[in-house]
Formats: C-alpha cells, sequence, structure tokens
C-alpha cells in the first residue's frame, strides 16, 4: 500500500559495511531536498515485489546536515519476513521505492547535561547521526559499544576517528562485556541514558538503573525487534464493515492499509502507543507483542497494537 | 487543610505525595512551613538504612511557632538543616545539587510557590520536573510574577493583586510557568485602568 504522504527516492548506493550489513543510500526521485531530520529519527521504507505489502522501519544512520539522501544500515535478520531479505537480496542500484517522512521516537533530550550511550551491534544506527549531532552542539557524551569480534558491527573505524576517547568498545570474542552498574553510577546529576540493541542489553540498562535510583525520565531506549509472525486471522471492522484477512507474515496494521482504511500508526514496533485501536469483541486470545500497553490494560482486552500484536481465535472485531 | 483544586491548565503542576525512592544513594529532601509533617510521616515510614542516606533542609516559613524543626532533628540527627528563608535554602540546595550524582533524587514539600522554586532550581541542574518527588502541604498561597514588569511576589492568596514592583493590578491566572516557579499575574481591566473588580479571597 503507497501512503498519500509518501516520498518516491531511488537507491543510489549499497555497499557491505559488515558482514551480512548493508547500507543504503537514498536520493527523491525528482532529485528535490529530503525533509530535515534529527539523530534518533526513522523512515519506514515499503517493501516487496507486492506493491509494498510490508512496511519496514529502518533509523537512518546518515548526516542530519545531508538533505540530498537519507542512509540506512540493514543487518540481514535471520528470521526475516521478508523486509531485510528484501533489501539485500532483491533492491538493486537505481531501483525506486517509497518512504514515509522521517518520524523521531529516539531524540536526545535537549536539556540534558551529559549523555551515554549504549549500543549493541546493528544498534549503532542512530548513534551515527546522533553522536555528529553532539558534537556540533559540544555536548558532553560517551558512547559504549558492544560487538560480537573485530569487524562484525558496522562502523568501528569510523567511529574511532570521530570521537576518539569518548569511544568504548567491548568485544564478546574477548569476554569483554559492559558493567553496566559501574558505567552508571556516580554519573552526575542531569546525565541522560540511551540504549539501542538486543532485549537484553535494555533490559540490563533499564535494571542497572533502577538499581542505582535512576529517575526513569532519563533513561531512552529503542528497541527494534520486528513484528513477529503467527497464525493467520481474520478481523472485522465495526465502523467501515469490512473483513479483512491477515497473513502469516503480515502485520495487523499492513493488513488493514493494504484493505485501504487508514489507520493511525507511528512507530511500527509497538513502542508508541499511536496504532491503538479498541477492541470490541474478541472471542479468542489477543496476542499482545508490544512496550506500550500496561499489564492491566493488556488483561482488559479492550484495545490492540496493531504494528506488532496478533489474534488466535474465532472472531476478532475492531472499533474502526 | 487546604486542598489545591483540579486545573483545566495541562501546564499545572500535580502533587502525588512524597514516597522513598528506592535504589536512590541519597535522598535530598527539601521543605518549607507544613511541609515538615509529611516529612515527618515520610521519615517514620522508613528504616534506619534509609534515613542514613536522607539530608532534609527545612525552612520553617509561616509555621515558625509550631516548632517543626525541633521534631525533625532527632529523627536526621547531623543531617537536618534548618533556614531562617526560602532564599537561603535554596542556595544551600544549589550547592548540595552541584555536587550530586543521578542516584541523587530530590524531594518538595510545603506550599506550592516553594516547591515551584526548588523544581525550577534543579531543573538548572539537569532534573526533569516530573522526576522530584512532591507533595503539597500548608496555604494554598501563590507565587505570582507580574508579565508586565517581571516582578515576582510571594504569598499572594487573593484573585486579583496589585503589583508590589509596579503597581499595576494583576489577575492571578491558573498558567503555571515551570521554568520560573510562579503563576503568571496579567493586568485586570487593560480597557479601563481604573475600574479593577473586587478581588476574592480564593488561596488562602
Amino acid at each position: 500500500m503507497i501512503h498519500a504522504h509518501d516520498i518516491r527516492v531511488r537507491v543510489t548506493a549499497i555497499e557491505e559495511v559488515a558482514p551480512r550489513t548493508k547500507r543504503f543510500r537514498l536520493q527523491a526521485v525528482d532529485s528535490s531536498h529530503l525533509p530535515q531530520f534529527a539523530g534518533g529519527a526513522h523512515i519506514t521504507v515499503a517493501l516487496g515485489d507486492d506493491d509494498g505489502a510490508l512496511r519496514n522501519p529502518y533509523t537512518l544512520s546518515g548526516s542530519p546536515q545531508d538533505r540530498v539522501g537519507y542512509e540506512i544500515t540493514v543487518l540481514r535478520a535471520a528470521d526475516s519476513r521478508g523486509g531485510s531479505a528484501f533489501l539485500h537480496e532483491q533492491v538493486v542500484l537505481g531501483q525506486e521505492v517509497s518512504i514515509s517522512a522521517p518520524i523521531n521516537l529516539f531524540p536526545i533530550n535537549a536539556l540534558g547535561r551529559r549523555h551515554v550511550l549504549l549500543a549493541g551491534g546493528i544498534g549503532i544506527t542512530p548513534f551515527m547521526p546522533i553522536t555528529e549531532q553532539l558534537i556540533d552542539l559540544s555536548q558532553k557524551f560517551e558512547l559504549h559499544y558492544a560487538m560480537r569480534s573485530d569487524g562484525a558491527a558496522p562502523y568501528e573505524t569510523l567511529l574511532r576517528s570521530r570521537l576518539g576517547h569518548r569511544l568504548h568498545v567491548y568485544r564478546s570474542d574477548l569476554r569483554e562485556r559492559i558493567n553496566l552498574e559501574s558505567l552508571l553510577e556516580g554519573q552526575p546529576l542531569g546525565t541522560h541514558l540511551y540504549v539501542c540493541g538486543p532485549e537484553r542489553l535494555i533490559d540490563g540498562a533499564i535494571n542497572a538503573g533502577k538499581a542505582l535510583g535512576w529517575p526513569g525520565e532519563n533513561i531512552h531506549f529503542e528497541r527494534f525487534a520486528g513484528p513477529p509472525p503467527g497464525d493467520p486471522f481474520e478481523v472485522r471492522l465495526a465502523k467501515s464493515s469490512k473483513a479483512i484477512a491477515v497473513g502469516q507474515h503480515q502485520t495487523l496494521l499492513e493488513a488493514l492499509e493494504r484493505a485501504g482504511v487508514e489507520p493511525p500508526s507511528l512507530c511500527r514496533g509497538g513502542a508508541c502507543g499511536q496504532c491503538e485501536i479498541p477492541v470490541i469483541k474478541a472471542d479468542g486470545e489477543l496476542l499482545h507483542y508490544d512496550h506500550f500497553l500496561s499489564e492491566e490494560a493488556r488483561s482488559s482486552g479492550r484495545s490492540i497494537m496493531t504494528c506488532v500484536s496478533r489474534f488466535k481465535g474465532r472472531e476478532l472485531v475492531l472499533d474502526f | 487543610m487546604p486542598t489545591i483544586p483540579p486545573s483545566l491548565y495541562k501546564s499545572r503542576p500535580v502533587y502525588p505525595g512524597l514516597s522513598w525512592i528506592a535504589g536512590a544513594r541519597r535522598h535530598l529532601i527539601t521543605a518549607d512551613g507544613e511541609g515538615a509533617l509529611a516529612v515527618l510521616e515520610l521519615l517514620n515510614s522508613a528504616d534506619q538504612e534509609t534515613r542514613n542516606r536522607a539530608i532534609l533542609l527545612y525552612t520553617p516559613g509561616g509555621s515558625k511557632q509550631l516548632g517543626h524543626g525541633a521534631k525533625l532533628a532527632p529523627l536526621l540527627p547531623g543531617a537536618c538543616h534548618e533556614f531562617p528563608s526560602i532564599e537561603t535554602l535554596l542556595f544551600r540546595l544549589n550547592v548540595e545539587l552541584t555536587r550530586a550524582n543521578m542516584s541523587t533524587r530530590l524531594y518538595a514539600t510545603g506550599t506550592e510557590g516553594f516547591m515551584g522554586q526548588v523544581i525550577a532550581l534543579a531543573q538548572g541542574h539537569g532534573v526533569n520536573p516530573l522526576s522530584v518527588k512532591t507533595e503539597h502541604r500548608g496555604s494554598l498561597a501563590r507565587r505570582v510574577q507580574c508579565v508586565h514588569c517581571k516582578g515576582f511576589m510571594d504569598g499572594v492568596t487573593t484573585s486579583i493583586v496589585a503589583c508590589s514592583h509596579c503597581g499595576i493590578s494583576l489577575f492571578v491566572r491558573d498558567h503555571y510557568s515551570r521554568r520560573l516557579g510562579a503563576f503568571q499575574g496579567v493586568i485586570v481591566n487593560a480597557e479601563v485602568a481604573e475600574e479593577i473588580p473586587a478581588a476574592e479571597e480564593l488561596y488562602p
């Protein structure tokens, strides 16, 4: 499904920046400037031959100063539902794709007095523009970058020359581990922590912060787990009186978009809460995969986050 | 005890009440006037280890005759500091915040004007206002800034007040500035300056 506000772009460069990791440069088909973005922003990319039935979010990893092209850095996921596989194996130089305007759910806190950045593997992507921005703003920061082995994750060399002593690399093949408690302990008042990487890194950082009494307001994270596949199911929309089938590798949100209704959405990762739709009837089990709804809201079964969550059962009716 | 009525304004802070923050290595507690009673309840609910991590900055304000400070001092030996005014307390708080790290957490209780000034000062040190534990106690009196001359007035209890700096009659709005820790006072009748409605005692 192509959206009205989509931007048509052409792939103008593809480069392998680490094993199974490619950087794609995207420039507007009509050569116009692209909308400005700040570090931490992402775009969604319409993927697949099938009229963009899949839409995946990808963090912008290029320079915020670059108005001519966007860059995304994509790891070929082993359990890809088609997004990263399509980008890695099908997309060629010169190909046209549709993207959304940038959305930022992981911005730097402008009032912060010091910034501690924590990346695991491909989770480095938002910190590429963020570190550039922090240098421009003369802000105090440090970047801690965990990876499997030398060269296993992108941009280490570039970051070394850009950041010098502000970069700390941890290699798990050398049994180097980030000690989160000692990293966070004693950080001066006004410090903000930003984490992007695997779930266990994010959870570890949140728990270390809690154990040290850090306020939740100063801990920011971006989870990039893709929406899980599941059994196909059917959904009925009460207001628009439509019955829509959701495929195994398709999200509920994508199925709604494909059916021509325009449901709300923003992050496509179950984090922002924008795509919440009220549930009128659920004769079966709502499979909540988001990070937004509270335990109480989940068990009430009153709403569903369409970008990641699914349904298993006889009948699902949404108030939409 | 007067309680703050709900406001239509989103910018109006709410004060959910004091409770200990788990994990904090240092509890920096500030209070004025009747806020002492909230601190007393808080300290009585704590174990010795938690109390050992607490430091209190207190100014009695209008509650001086009640001697609350004397009740607090034995609970925090060596860590209970009393100040003659909000201004002197804030001077010390500024020093404490300069030395603080992320495991130091801030608490403020008492009048709204006092809490507002504590939060505004902490904001300058990079503290998010939402991460400060707060509880309103005592008078509803407001700290007001005249939007015309920018002068501040403490302890305003009426709907209309003459600015103590420039003399303009001000309507005390529900519009609150977190940066300044004060309500906005705007000329009450800009068309006919001599016609001033009667002031009501809204914030006793």
